[in-house]
């Protein structure tokens, strides 16, 4: 069954469903992935909220869904393009194909499209708005709604998870489970709080450290849990990861704006101007904190994108906050910033000891 | 860092003559590196005796030796040269054991000379099986648990250890024979019986099996800072159990999780920091299809095969990136050259699939071993890319010039599925296609996979293709609607399948293609997945979506490269596509280069103006001449598959610079090339093609015993036999199979003689003439030869050349022709002409500093013409130089080492020396490097005065066998010499090359090696101080009057 990708910027292009043919429209803002493995992880991350996603590697959906590989309960992105999307996926443990696994959370796929071709678009035009259509009408003044996508993506309730001695509140933005896994690896209690949670409840939880995780969206629509937020940056050892990185350098006063197209992928090189090393991360971001808003901030840029110089990641010059904006849990891609978790690890010990010559 | 500027000069070591497991890729990686040294200003001096290499060319370094790849020879060098650095890790396992060898005995520090790149310590910890287990075990990282062992009872003790599979793998076999999968205590203690039999050395490794897991490479560089990152994976389609240069590769891995992906990354990037490998570094897993468990194959502290392949992969210029690295720069200081844009500490991210096939020598020796295992048995390789796998498997399959229509192979349809079942077990070559032939009868991917342990990914994919075979042999050309054409095409058959389906002519389904407008969209390799802008000039063709190639309106010209690296068709054409490529660019044109070798300098984007890596079929050839709007085409240079597609693209009206089909024709038919020399008075042998046993029987009565007989238009004397009777004639009609029409020729015993020359039509230039030491008999390619010639006179030279400019003007002939010449006394005969560049032309080049190829290409661009003619003045050269073969039997076994008609050798390399002696004996040092034994074992041949005089002069001991007494020592030995043509002969030749023995089948060849052991010690000198020898005299042009 044939249909059709619209971007706003009046391209269209003609595919085949390889879910069921939607019954409405969908809408969303057209983003690219570059790594060449980790699909899964990409659909059920909660950053992709309401993202049509390309895939950029031909052959999607080779190794097939499994029950490890989820970094949320449920895929959060709107549609899913591809080349070609495998019927006969094979791994051990694949427990359903691609195609399955979408059209069971009515997501719809649409394969055989040029995705080489419109990533182009996306490089030269950047990131827009896009409609997945049975009809071949092209589309173009699409609007889509400015809501607020953390609150769709945020846990609820608080969750429980380890019984470790480090207790680490995560703040759940739209939280990757890897966060999570790598705090638990690393013998942490973890907390997870809704991410409206204010400061005095966090205070109650008595956390060791706090993790402002990844979420969806432009981060200034998160501007109202700013001063909460503050305080608690102010009190605890703390970890910002993508959205949570560019939610403290707001709260400290900082700006951030919004690239042309993000990164997304695995293969960009970061460097660590603290140790003086260069290393590959796992990346999904369309915002970037600005280099010029953080002088009077209190941060100091740790992390810089070797591509395009943005920043990647902040150190607070005398408080315990370190933000990154890649993803150091990886899942999907290079695990090469496992050791961000370490060095916060150091810094909550570190911060206790402080903590308790003073006491 | 930037770079290191406490040195000046950098000795380069290169890979030496072409064996199996070591082939074009150090080429590759060895030019790229030269000329990244040479951009940062540093002096390049290269040791590599191979010439038909591209790094050896006067552009890429400022001194080339063409000296024995031995220690104490590179120690030589070093005292002359006085290099400041070293870098060995890009000249193969060659380089990297010289190096070690040259650190461990004390050179480097004598002399000053640092090690560039990795550490020796490095090296060793990577090389060193025990270092390596022991590093690895403190990393945490599973290796194989294995021993070496003498006795059955070991391997025994080590069996109620580890358990059971256990793999058993003599050392020192021939092509890896003699091992295998032991299941239980009584198979264990006879393959390891057998095994210790079989090795040279009585020892087996013996190891826990992993046979059957997935075989994973990734591919990583590291600089000194310890940035690391991963240029590539890339998973074997055949699990552990083949070795990888055997194996049907993809790129990126399709089967991996993203956990596991990543997991074998983090693995490799530990491992390779542990190591402290600067530069790039292979390391192969083998992964459980059923867990997280992996086990480390093999690291390879250097660059490889796989890094070849990985940098035609992604675009990524991995060799010339090591070694910038090696000179002190980190990956994020260095621009990422395809992008323009990136840091090269870019990962690439590919954005559709490459799929590498093996290019194995059976079509040429079907009585080889074919069974593939941990021995490498492949000459070459190419590859496919396209965004689906099935067209990138299928442009691999097309572009290794077998007899078979896409997926089918015309010998297994004719086998019962008895004998395939058979044929797969035993894991040949023929397994891919025999997988598919079962497939097309029905056999369930579970009985396929539960033999060859084959991902069912790909044997699903597989199965979905033979569906659509039968999809389309249920059509017509008529009826495939323009969908089903699209998707046919998409998914990779090619027009002449669709057309054999289809029982209509190539040009027909062409054409109807095209009327439908499926016409193929070209996508750039820019290593960012279009993530960035990039600069790429490297294109795939792919009948699905947007066209990214942008065409010029400038004059370009088209050079067909030669494809796989085969016997008989080997570097040496690359490097005379790649001088053509520089030619026409010094002239201005635009340079269009398509080819399918990843191993190749020709496939390195910045050669041409643009690559398109596709099959050198015609119809993705005639597709790139269209959408580049080419007009001018050049097939002298790629060997004999550019010129065997000379008709067909004439036929579709392409120009074709110089060679024509006709004068193709006019050479290669044999009436017709014999009618031409009849008519100018040329001798040639007599010699006939015959259409018939009738008329085969019948030649041979007229012509007279011996005689050789072979097809018409092949490469290496493929299928070429000497006959010395009327009973052997019997014996050769009765294997029947004769591929008529046949050439057939008068046997001459006599000398043979050969030259390359370029031609404007008119004049000639040829700058040498080589004379064969072996006699007539041998296949030019597995001969040694010498230049300039020590025993023809100058009236045979003359007539030599008379000869050639008599066809040339004839013909009126532009480019380049080698001819060979059969010379019996004061008597001159022609016995082939070549209308191309040829094995010789690189040698001939280099050793007297004319560039034929430039000139050749120049005159074919119509902008050069020859003032007169330009022929040798021999007797001047102040060297002598000494070509010689070099043989892969080791890796092939069942293949007779004995030398005939038939080409059996891979490689080659020359000396030069003041005299003929020390020219051989360097020829045979690395050979004799090594060998202890004081004997000659000279069997069934009668000892004349000649022999004897030359045995006494060499201080050899002579131990003569007859047929009653064939007891040697091959301990004792250092050469052996066996004419004979039974099978214990062959067994004995085996038993030498076995051994690591020189062994001879001709006695010209033997009384060269002795005559060389008079020649005392020998001095090393660069190509260039031998032509300033020259200059000095007062030549005004080298080797020209």
């Amino acid at each position: 069954m044939e249909g059709y990708l619209h971007l706003n910027s009046g391209h269209s292009y003609k595919g085949q469903w390889l879910t069921d043919k939607p019954e409405k429209d969908i809408e969303g803002e057209i983003v690219f992935f570059t790594g060449m493995t980790g699909y899964q992880e990409v659909l059920t991350d909660p950053s992709y909220k309401d993202q049509i996603i390309v895939f950029t590697y031909p052959l999607i959906g080779n190794y097939g869904i499994n029950e490890n590989d989820f970094e949320s309960k449920k895929p959060h992105v709107a549609g899913v393009i591809v080349y070609e999307g495998s019927r006969n996926p094979s791994h051990y443990k694949s427990a359903s194909s691609l195609q399955e696994y979408l059209q069971k959370w009515n997501i719809p796929l649409l394969g055989h499209m040029d995705t080489r071709s419109i990533v182009k678009k996306i490089r030269s035009e950047g990131s827009m708005p896009a409609k997945m259509s049975s009809s071949e009408t092209s589309a173009n003044g699409l609007l889509l709604p400015k809501d607020e996508k953390v609150c769709k993506v945020s846990s609820q309730t608080m969750e429980c998870f380890g019984e470790g001695g480090i207790h680490i509140v995560v703040m759940d933005f739209g939280a990757k489970k890897s966060i999570v896994d790598s705090l638990l690896k690393r013998a942490c209690k973890v907390t997870s709080v809704p991410f409206n949670t204010s400061f005095e409840q966090i205070k109650k939880l008595n956390p060791d450290g706090v993790v402002l995780s990844n979420g969806p969206g432009d981060p200034k629509e998160l501007k109202s849990i700013l001063p909460e937020l503050k305080k608690v940056l102010e009190l605890y050892p703390a970890l910002g990861i993508c959205l949570g990185h560019q939610l403290a350098a707001l709260a400290f006063g900082g700006n951030t704006k919004k690239l042309s197209f993000g990164h997304r992928g695995a293969n960009h090189p970061i460097a660590d101007m603290k140790k003086g090393t260069v290393f590959m991360s796992s990346q999904n971001h369309s915002y970037v904190v600005d280099e010029e808003s953080i002088l009077d901030t209190g941060f100091k840029t740790r992390y810089v994108n070797l591509h395009d110089q943005s920043i990647e990641g902040l150190m607070h010059k005398v408080l315990p906050i370190h933000t990154v904006q890649f993803h150091p849990e990886a899942h999907p891609g290079p695990a090469d910033g496992d050791y961000i978790f370490d060095e916060f690890m150091n810094m909550i010990q570190e911060e206790n000891r402080r903590v308790f010559a003073y006491a | 860092m930037p770079k290191d500027i406490s040195i000046q000069s950098i000795l380069v070591i290169g890979s030496g003559p072409i064996v199996i497991g070591q082939a074009a890729e150090f080429d590759y990686a060895g030019t790229q590196a030269c000329a990244a040294l040479k951009e940062e200003g540093y002096k390049v001096i290269l040791v590599n005796n191979n010439p038909a290499t591209i790094m050896s060319d006067k552009a890429f370094a400022d001194k080339v030796y063409f000296e024995p790849m031995t220690a104490d020879s590179l120690e030589k060098i070093i005292k002359k040269e006085r290099p400041d650095g070293l870098l060995a890790t890009l000249g193969g396992q060659t380089g990297l054991n010289l190096a070690f060898k040259l650190s461990e005995s004390g050179v480097l520090e004598r002399y000053g000379v640092k090690l560039l790149g990795s550490s020796i310590e490095s090296i060793k910890k990577g090389e060193d099986r025990e270092a390596f287990r022991k590093l690895m075990k403190e990393l945490n990282e599973p290796v194989p648990e294995s021993i070496i062992v003498h006795e059955v009872e070991e391997a025994i003790q080590f069996a109620r250890d580890i358990g059971f599979p256990i793999i058993v793998r003599p050392a020192y076999t021939l092509g890896g024979t003699g091992g295998g999968i032991a299941g239980d205590f009584g198979e264990l203690a006879s393959l390891v019986q057998g095994g210790l039999k079989e090795s040279a050395i009585s020892q087996c490794l013996v190891e826990k099996s992993i046979a059957g897991f997935k075989e994973i490479e990734y591919e990583v560089m590291r600089d000194s800072q310890n940035t690391c990152i991963t240029i590539c994976n890339m998973e074997n389609i055949d699990p552990v159990g083949v070795h990888t240069g055997d194996s049907i590769v993809v790129a990126p891995s399709q089967t991996l999780t993203d956990d596991e992906y990543q997991m074998l990354r983090t693995a490799s990037i530990k491992i390779i920091s542990e190591l402290g490998i600067i530069g790039g570094c292979n390391i192969q897993f083998a992964l459980d299809p059923h867990s997280r468990n992996y086990y480390l194959i093999e690291v390879n502290p250097r660059v490889s095969r796989s890094s070849a392949l990985a940098s035609k992969a992604t675009g990524y210029p991995i060799a010339r990136m090591a070694a910038k690295l090696a000179v002190g720069y980190n990956l994020s200081e260095i621009i990422n050259p395809v992008t323009g844009d990136t840091f090269a500490s870019f990962e690439p991210a590919l954005d559709y699939v490459i799929v590498k096939f093996p290019k194995w020598p059976f079509d040429k020796f079907p009585s080889a071993d074919r069974k593939l295992g941990t021995q490498m048995k492949a000459t070459g390789e190419v590859m496919g890319i396209d965004r689906n796998l099935e067209r990138a498997l299928l442009k691999a399959i097309h572009s290794l010039e077998v007899n078979g229509m896409d997926l089918i192979s015309p010998v297994l349809s004719a086998k019962s599925a008895d004998a395939l079942e058979e044929l797969l077990v035993k894991q040949t070559d023929e397994r891919f296609f025999t997988v598919i032939e079962l497939l097309r009868r029905n056999y369930t991917l579970e009985a396929l996979h539960s033999i060859t342990q084959i991902d069912y990914f790909y044997l699903n994919i597989l199965n979905e293709m033979v569906k659509l075979e039968k999809q389309i042999s249920a059509l017509t050309l008529d009826e495939a609607t323009k969908e089903e054409l699209q998707f046919f095409k998409e998914k990779g058959f090619s027009d002449k399948f669709l057309a054999l389906a289809w029982k209509v002519t190539e040009k027909a389904v062409r054409e109807k293609r095209k009327e439908a407008g499926i016409l193929p969209a070209y996508k750039m390799v820019d290593t960012c997945a279009a993530e960035f802008e990039a600069q790429s000039n490297y294109y795939y063709s792919s009948y699905f979506g947007e066209n990214e190639q942008v065409k010029s309106d400038k004059r370009k010209v088209l050079i067909i490269g030669s494809g796989p690296i085969r016997i008989g068709q080997g570097i040496e054409f690359d490097y005379c596509s790649v001088q053509g490529v520089f030619a026409l660019k010094d002239e201005g044109v635009e340079t269009i280069m398509i080819n399918n070798n990843p191993e190749t300098v020709s496939t390195d984007y910045t050669t041409a103006d643009r690559l398109y890596f596709e099959p050198l079929i015609l119809e993705d050839i005639l597709n790139v001449i269209e959408a580049e709007g080419i007009s001018e085409v050049i097939v002298q240079l790629g060997g004999q598959t550019a010129l065997n597609l000379a008709s067909e693209l004439e036929d579709y009206g392409v120009t074709l610079l110089g060679t024509d089909s006709k004068t193709i024709d006019a050479l290669e038919d044999r009436k017709l090339f014999y009618q031409l020399l009849d008519d100018l008075n040329i001798p040639r042998i007599k010699g006939d093609v015959v259409y018939s046993e009738a008329e085969l029987k019948e030649a041979a009565e007229k012509i007279g015993f011996p005689i050789l007989v072979r097809p018409s238009y092949v490469i290496g004397g493929r299928g070429m036999e000497h006959i010395s009777s009327s009973t052997e004639l019997e014996r050769y009609l009765m294997k029947g199979n004769v591929p008529y029409p046949i050439l057939i020729d008068q046997f001459v015993h006599a000398v043979e003689a050969e030259l390359d020359l370029a031609a404007d039509g008119n004049y000639i230039c040829a700058p040498a003439i080589m004379e064969h030491i072996e006699k007539t008999g041998v296949h030019s390619g597995d001969s040694m030869s010498v230049l300039p010639p020590q025993n023809l006179s100058e009236n045979v030279q003359n007539k030599m050349l008379a000869y050639a400019k008599a066809i040339v003007q004839k013909l009126h002939y532009k480019g380049l022709m080698n001819i060979q010449y059969i010379v019996n006394g004061e008597e001159v005969f022609i016995l082939e002409i070549n209308p191309r560049a040829s094995r010789t032309v690189p040698i001939i080049s280099k050793v007297t500093g004319v560039q034929l190829v430039e000139v050749a290409t120049k005159i074919l661009l119509g902008k050069y013409s020859l003032s007169k003619d330009e022929i040798p003045a021999a007797a001047k050269l102040p060297f002598v130089c000494v070509k010689f073969p070099v043989f892969s039997n080791y890796a092939l076994k069942g293949l007779d080492s004995k030398v005939g008609p038939e080409m059996k050798s891979t490689g080659e390399g020359v000396s030069l020396a003041p005299n003929y002696e020390e020219a051989v004996r360097k020829s045979f040092h690395a050979g004799l490097s090594g060998v202890k034994g004081k004997c000659v074992v000279i069997a069934n041949s009668p000892i004349t005065e000649e022999l004897t005089h030359y045995i006494n002069q060499a201080k050899a001991l002579p131990v003569f066998l007859t047929q009653d007494n064939m007891d040697w020592n091959a301990q004792e030995t250092f050469a052996l010499y066996n004419p004979g043509m039974s099978e214990s002969d062959k067994k004995m030749r085996e038993m030498g090359t076995k051994n690591r023995i020189l062994t001879f089948s001709e006695k010209e060849t033997l009384i060269a090696l002795l005559k060389s052991m008079t020649a005392g010690e020998w001095d090393v000198k660069s190509i260039e101080d031998w032509q300033g020898i020259k200059n000095n005299e007062g030549e005004k042009e080298v080797g020209v009057i």
